[in-house]
């Protein structure tokens, strides 16, 4: 009994309104239509979400790990980027 | 930089094991050892890859069988509410499945073969499972005791070194909650009703006591993989240390029900505040984690027919997908 599986779809849930939707898991469906209904079977049962986008998780492009230095590293030492960085006298109470 | 090097989503499976690493302390180890999260793309030992596998496939194979048990009840429900509150949790149960067979594929198993690999027996489920529910109390006594053992087991699994596995079991815990409460509540209910429904709760108390206790699986002495799970983060306790926790937590509870735990060298250690207990048959756990157990065959011909009957079903949807997706493409390029 030899099987393929549907192809895999991630979900996105988006708690409430004025939030994000945020990612929430996988799940396997033939087409987008049953993927959002399975995705609403399985992640919105306790009215976890207001609105669900199902993507093919073949589509999704992700950055290599091993790239995760030259990508991300540059940014640590620039605290500059951060207005915690910057002393300011007393007198300015709010800046 | 290789941008399109992993076309694959976070959750294609793996890109690298340990010997892509350059020598030294590798990125996995100092994560490990920084108490940081394993995502599915990092660079991971193929141990700690199969263990995970292994263990996230067991316990999904686990929430799916374990409906059977319970599932035997929802059309005896003894009242509509009950029966509501049953559905739901079954249901929750076939979720927790899915959040696990998720979280195991994205260490690179496809879901078919997890599921073959119940199928045929070379992966096991919980051996709880395999034990009968011959009355309504029993399915108190599962909500309070099997799912109460469950949750001691699960909580310490939500900082899992894994991060697909410790985020589904985030999920999982808070929905378990419900379970144990709706099996007290209906143990509750029983013991303060008639003479004939307290003794059938305590009837079923007798049968899953020891089978509860025996979840946390044999004693850290002569516990198999426990030493290399603990060092990579995969467990945090000792079976024998979340078995007394549990046993601790549960005893009050039987107290306030006015039953009795069967266990007769059950007693209180003044001097820890912990309950000492009794002798756990571990021949009886080792015969029906080896298939022995009085509902194994069931169990196992219920899915496997399950699974072989819903197979007309998968290729009917498929073949709609299809059909919808070759009508889409015609329609575009008509128009084009």
């Amino acid at each position: 009994m030899s099987e393929s599986d549907w192809p895999l779809w991630e979900v996105f849930v988006r708690a409430k309104r004025g939030v994000s939707h945020v990612h929430a898991g996988t799940v396997h469906a033939p087409d987008s239509e049953l993927a959002l209904q399975n995705a609403r079977d399985l992640f919105t049962r306790r009215a976890e979400g207001v609105s669900i986008w199902v993507v093919r998780s073949s589509d999704v492009t992700a950055s290599d790990p091993a790239d995760a230095g030259s990508l991300f590293e540059p940014a640590i030492d620039k605290t500059f980027r951060h207005p915690s960085d910057f002393e300011l006298p007393d007198e300015v109470a709010h800046m | 930089m290789g941008s399109s090097a992993i076309t694959a989503s976070a959750n294609t499976g793996p890109t690298a094991t340990q010997s892509d690493v350059e020598s030294g302390p590798s990125l996995f180890d100092r994560l490990i050892d920084a108490d940081e999260r394993i995502e599915p793309t990092d660079p991971m030992p193929d141990e700690y890859r199969a263990t995970l596998v292994r263990q996230i496939a067991q316990h999904a194979h686990s929430e799916i069988i374990g409906m059977q048990p319970e599932g035997a009840w929802l059309t005896r429900a003894p009242s509509l509410r009950r029966k509501a509150i049953l559905t739901a949790k079954v249901q929750d149960e076939a979720g927790h499945g899915l959040y696990l067979y998720g979280a195991a594929e994205t260490l690179g198993t496809p879901r078919h073969e997890l599921l073959e690999r119940l199928h045929t027996g070379r992966q096991k489920y919980s051996s709880i499972f395999n034990y009968p529910t011959p009355t309504w109390a029993d399915v108190g006594a599962i909500g309070w005791l099997v799912d109460g053992a469950a949750i001691m087991n699960q909580v310490p699994l939500c900082r899992c070194s894994y991060g697909p596995y410790a985020r589904a079991m985030v999920r999982i815990c808070k929905e378990e909650s419900f379970h144990q409460r709706q099996g007290f509540q209906i143990m509750l209910t029983l013991a303060q009703g008639t003479p004939e429904q307290r003794e059938m709760a305590q009837a079923a108390l007798d049968r899953w006591w020891w089978p509860a206790i025996m979840m946390f699986g044999p004693p850290d002495s002569e516990s198999t993989h426990g030493d290399q799970s603990m060092r990579w983060g995969i467990k945090r306790f000792g079976n024998d240390v979340l078995r007394q926790k549990f046993i601790d937590a549960t005893v009050p509870q039987a107290d306030l029900l006015g039953l009795t735990i069967p266990d007769p060298d059950l007693r209180l250690d003044e001097s820890t505040g912990t309950y000492r207990y009794g002798e756990i048959d571990w021949t009886e756990f080792w015969k029906v984690v080896r298939g022995d157990g009085p509902c194994n065959a069931e169990r196992m011909a219920t899915r496997v027919g399950a699974h072989e009957n819903g197979q007309w079903v998968r290729e009917a949807t498929a073949a709609y997908a299809a059909k919808q997706a070759a009508r889409a493409e015609a329609a575009l390029q008509g128009a084009s």
